[in-house]
């Protein structure tokens, strides 16, 4: 226990990129996922076709070596990013591509009528998605959202193999310092899980609150 | 790409069709600068050369790779083989009436479901050999991905197991069959049909997760792409075309599920505490 105690400041510090990674990816997949779902919507062939590519290939491809060529690879080409900055940028742009598919999904469940129903009111087709469709959509995404950021803070770990110091690579490396090992890794996976289970009850409870109540 | 989502729009009339063909020029030119940009940008920097990327039809450099995807193929296969029954048993007890079975099962669900598995592997990897328990590498990535996986795969073929008809469980009772035999040749093998979708889905999640033999310096294609790269120094070159390995085989897969999904009719979504999205195939974050 030893370890842990004089650590423990080092540890929380990692638990706090942590944090830190998987807001910054969850808010960018947010952002940049709805972006690709009104791409993927839209009446326009190209962006269509830009969205099913985006999310294909993204949904595809390991986050890991999503990570490993943003780190090593992009190097070759001139664009160099803090390791912190890369990690959180590939945790977006790989959790965008599964919100993107979280928000069509909540799309398709809202009757057409209502989208019928809000055209014949004149309402544009902004409109309609911003005031009629999304609302009652955002109720049946709350669920693939709340398992989205699950799987962007785990993954968060991944940012450990290219060296990024958080939670994880904070445990591997006192690890290694110390010979009482294994308590460190109970701890930092306790750690996570409380951030599933956290992130599993308030996405429980949003989704009680937006539930609607019949009376 | 599909149907457009006739929900949001009606048919456009002459004024909207304008606007859809200047949204379409527009769109075409911003995708085109973006990839001229991205073109302009390997240029400059020398990435273009023929000598950057002839190497890769070589046969030694295709060699290597492929030695890779052999050993993605092993460490996903003995995955797969392995946590698929395992899923299976903890499904069982998951379902258990007995609550000595089915706390525990429910208990694991949760916890591997909740902690990363760079992580455990990390665990296998560094804190273990200390106390004696020193697995080959092989294992040292095969064993955590089982128990990761074993969680995910249990939940799975519970939607399987409680989506079976429930005359299939008062038939196999009519006819006199004990409940664990009622099971065993009643229920599963109809769980198991109905899952086989999502079972090929859970195979590119396993393909994934396997991409972390580079932590481990197990030579699968990931670890193998990072060897040439110390010989070759082409590292663009080669995690680009280890990407689009994976994103082939992956979506060839997923492919594979839809298809499968088509042919045997319906698919079990894990009706969960944590369902997946509506639509498409379940994602698979890794």
């Amino acid at each position: 226990m030893q370890v842990v105690t004089d650590n423990i400041g080092f540890l929380l510090g990692g638990l706090l990129v942590t944090l830190e990674l998987t807001a910054l990816g969850f808010a960018g997949a947010l952002l940049l996922g709805t972006v690709l779902a009104v791409f993927r919507v839209s009446p326009i062939p190209p962006l269509r076709v830009a969205g099913t590519v985006y999310v294909e290939v993204l949904r595809n491809m390991p986050l890991l070596s999503l990570l490993v060529l943003f780190v090593f690879g992009l190097p070759d080409i001139g664009l160099t990013f803090s390791l912190f900055t890369s990690a959180a940028v590939c945790l977006a742009a790989f959790g965008a591509a599964f919100v993107c598919e979280a928000v069509r999904g909540g799309i398709n469940t809202v009757a057409v009528g209502q989208a019928e129903a809000a055209r014949s009111l004149g309402l544009t087709f902004t409109q309609t998605l911003l005031h009629v469709i999304l609302p009652p959509a955002f109720r049946t995404m709350v669920q693939p959202l709340v398992n989205i950021f699950i799987g962007i803070a785990l993954g968060s770990s991944l940012a450990a193999a290219v060296g990024v110091s958080e939670l994880t690579n904070r445990t591997q490396v006192l690890n290694l310092q110390s010979a009482q090992a294994v308590v460190l890794f109970l701890v930092s996976g306790a750690m996570y899980l409380a951030i599933a289970l956290l992130g599993g009850l308030v996405g429980g409870a949003l989704e009680r609150r937006l539930s609607v109540r019949s009376r | 790409m599909g149907e457009p989502a006739r929900v949001l729009f009606d048919e456009p009339g002459p004024r909207g069709r304008a606007r859809i063909r200047l949204f379409t020029v527009l769109g075409l030119i911003v995708i085109a600068a973006l990839l001229a940009l991205a073109l302009w940008q390997f240029g400059r920097n020398g990435q273009l050369g023929l000598s950057r990327w002839a190497p890769f039809v070589q046969v030694s450099y295709l060699w290597f790779l492929w030695q890779g995807i052999v050993g993605t193929i092993v460490a996903t296969a003995l995955a797969a083989v392995i946590s698929f029954p395992l899923g299976v048993v903890l499904a069982l007890g998951r379902l258990s009436k007995r609550r000595i079975l089915r706390w525990p099962a429910k208990g694991y669900i949760e916890l591997f479901r909740g902690i990363p598995l760079l992580l455990l592997i990390y665990a296998f990897l560094l804190a273990l050999p200390r106390f004696g328990i020193n697995l080959p590498i092989l294992w040292k990535l095969v064993v955590p991905i089982v128990l990761v996986n074993v969680a995910v795969l249990a939940e799975i073929f519970r939607a399987g197991i409680l989506a079976v008809d429930r005359g299939q469980y008062e038939a196999a009772a009519a006819i006199g069959l004990r409940e664990g035999t009622a099971m065993r040749t009643v229920i599963l093998p109809q769980a198991v049909r109905l899952v086989i979708p999502t079972l090929v889905t859970q195979l590119v999640a396993l393909l994934k997760d396997s991409t972390l033999g580079y932590v481990v310096s197990y030579p699968e294609l990931m670890k193998q792409g990072n060897n040439l790269t110390v010989y070759t120094h082409l590292l663009i070159q080669t995690y680009l075309i280890v990407a689009a390995i994976y994103v082939v085989v992956n979506v060839a897969l997923s492919r594979l599920a839809v298809w499968l999904e088509r042919r045997l009719g319906t698919r079990v979504r894990r009706n969960v505490a944590r369902a997946e999205p509506a639509g498409a195939a379940p994602p698979t974050m890794a």
